[in-house]
């Protein structure tokens, strides 16, 4: 990676606050446009709490923070236009079918008709779900509700999408074909900020950085973080880092 | 033995949750059953807990069986459920005093069980269970499962988004609790956490695709596979070496790409076309399957049978 590429997102001194308690203490980073950016760190060491401020959902108490060329104090409903998000906890309505999701949220990002239906018909053949257009979503595997949640987050190409554990809880085959997909949508010009806690899949990141109670400790490529910390793998380094 | 099951199966309208599933775990073992969400592992310890009837086969514990001795199989086990288990609007001493008082018993008379995990908490001890993070909620909920000193603790998922850190210190715990001669059963859908445990069952769709000692596991598979790494990165190679028909598998492996070949001469064929390739950078090397690769392989295979 140079520095000399687009950043789509930048911030600067971020610092979000709930009552006296520091959830987001002065972060300094920023993603280049079209890198697959990890954000990793325990539970309860603000990652999520910045996911929802960079994601327009929340405000900073304080820091100056541009998303996709946005501000996020001003322009919060031109970013939440312009990405993507899925959740491992929530991305898709269970009692619609994989039909009606698709076409709600591509109706959600004010998508054209004709292009909706086109895309539809590549997107459920891609998937190999052509047969279950019409199955409700609880009715199919947590498998492919993964893989149809992050197809239905970048339908409407966004520049870019915020996966929060898209990977939990799914088999090991699946979870690789997600990365794939993940890695594939990066060629599409879709930048990638993405949480998980399956320390290999660190490794896909083309950087990754480790929030150690509000703060950002390490920041760097997976091979440079290796290299510092002295360690085989990321989970080392993650265990380094995070275990006082 | 303390846990047998025998032949169960459940189904929930078309789905089958569980297929003739049997399994033998020994007292003061600790077994782990791995496999992805949906894979039958909430169903089955639901029926070992007594919470759930089969429609098929039976289960005992310590001799008691889960549908008929259903008081003497509660009073003996802790379960601690993927989801619910605590008062959210309780304060972490009233769930603890709550659970010691459901059976009979007293936060006092098995302190000195719950005492390592519990104190960790104890800081908190007035706080809502509600308002803790995750990784207190499950040292909670596993001090409450704890608390009446049960001879079989079942605990569904619970590390199941929680970080690293917190992971392995509930795996510390798991090994000190089951130095108390308890029996645990922990499902789990962490690979590197199955090499913890005494003996794992791999689960998929209802049914054990295998059960041993982590250790024997990459063995029961006779792949020989090789890793390989490139500085260029590795997504390039997936494709190329998935075009070969000698290439059973090609998984990306954190750093690595895993390479199944397909039969005993096809490394070789792999070999030579990868040294065609202009990457100085380039390097594979053979290695055994772990306990993921093992997992995959058998995925891979039984979806193969049922198509």
């Amino acid at each position: 990676m140079t520095g000399e590429r687009e950043h789509i997102i930048e911030v600067r001194d971020l610092v979000k606050k709930f009552g006296d308690f520091t959830a987001n203490d002065r972060l300094t980073f920023h993603v280049e446009k079209g890198e697959i950016f990890g954000f990793l760190g325990a539970n309860g060491a603000g990652k999520t709490t910045a996911i929802r401020i960079l994601s327009g959902l929340s405000y900073p108490t304080s820091g100056e923070i541009r998303v996709a060329g946005y501000d996020v104090y001003r322009d919060r409903e031109k970013i939440k236009r312009r990405i993507g998000y899925m959740s491992q906890k929530f991305s898709l309505y269970d009692d619609l079918t994989v039909r009606e999701n698709i076409r709600l949220y591509a109706g959600i990002y004010r998508m054209k008709r004709k292009e909706i239906r086109s895309r539809e018909a590549q997107l459920l053949k891609r998937l190999g779900m052509e047969e279950i257009r019409d199955t409700l979503i609880r009715e199919i595997p947590l498998g492919w509700k993964q893989k149809l949640a992050f197809s239905v987050a970048i339908f409407h190409k966004p520049v870019l999408v915020f996966l929060d554990e898209p990977t939990g809880g799914v088999d090991p085959i699946t979870r690789r074909q997600l990365w794939e997909m993940i890695h594939d949508a990066t060629g599409e010009g879709i930048t990638v900020f993405v949480t998980t806690h399956y320390m290999d899949e660190a490794e896909y990141c083309d950087r990754v950085s480790i929030m150690v109670e509000g703060r950002i400790e390490a920041l760097d490529s997976p091979a440079a973080l290796k290299k510092k910390y002295k360690s085989g793998n990321m989970n080392e380094v993650f265990l380094k880092l995070a275990r006082r | 033995m303390s846990l047998i099951v025998n032949n169960i199966s459940k189904s929930f309208g078309a789905v089958k949750a569980l297929r003739d599933l049997s399994l033998e775990i020994a007292e003061g073992e600790l077994f782990g059953l791995i496999g992805p969400d949906g894979a039958g592992k909430t169903t089955l310890f639901r029926i070992m807990a007594s919470l759930m009837l089969p429609d098929a086969g039976s289960c005992s514990m310590m001799g008691f069986d889960t549908v008929k001795d259903y008081r003497e199989i509660r009073q003996m086990i802790g379960y601690m459920p993927g989801r619910f288990s605590l008062y959210m609007d309780l304060t972490v001493e009233e769930n603890l005093d709550f659970y010691a008082r459901v059976f009979g018993s007293t936060i006092q008379d098995n302190y000195d069980l719950v005492r390592e995990v519990y104190e960790q908490i104890a800081p908190f001890r007035k706080r809502r269970a509600g308002k803790l993070s995750g990784g207190m909620k499950q040292k909670l909920a596993l001090s409450c499962a704890l608390i009446h000193r049960p001879r079989v603790l079942i605990l569904d998922e619970p590390t199941t988004g929680v970080d690293a850190v917190s992971r392995q210190e509930f795996w510390e715990m798991l090994k000190k609790i089951q130095r108390e001669r308890i029996t645990i059963v922990v499902s789990t859908p962490y690979m590197d956490e199955a090499e913890l445990c005494d003996r794992v069952a791999l689960i998929q769709r209802g049914k054990i695709l295998h059960v041993s000692r982590p250790r024997d596991l990459g063995c029961g598979e006779k792949a020989s596979i090789f890793a390989l790494r490139s500085e260029r990165g590795i997504h390039g190679y997936l494709n190329l070496l998935r075009k070969m028909p000698e290439v059973r598998h090609a998984w990306l492996f954190g750093d690595a790409l895993h390479v199944v070949p397909r039969g005993p001469g096809d490394q070789s064929v792999v070999e030579a076309a990868l040294k065609m390739v202009e990457d100085p950078s380039l390097k594979w090397e053979a290695m055994a399957p772990g306990i993921e690769d093992t997992f995959m392989m058998l995925l891979a295979g039984q979806e193969k049978v049922e198509n």
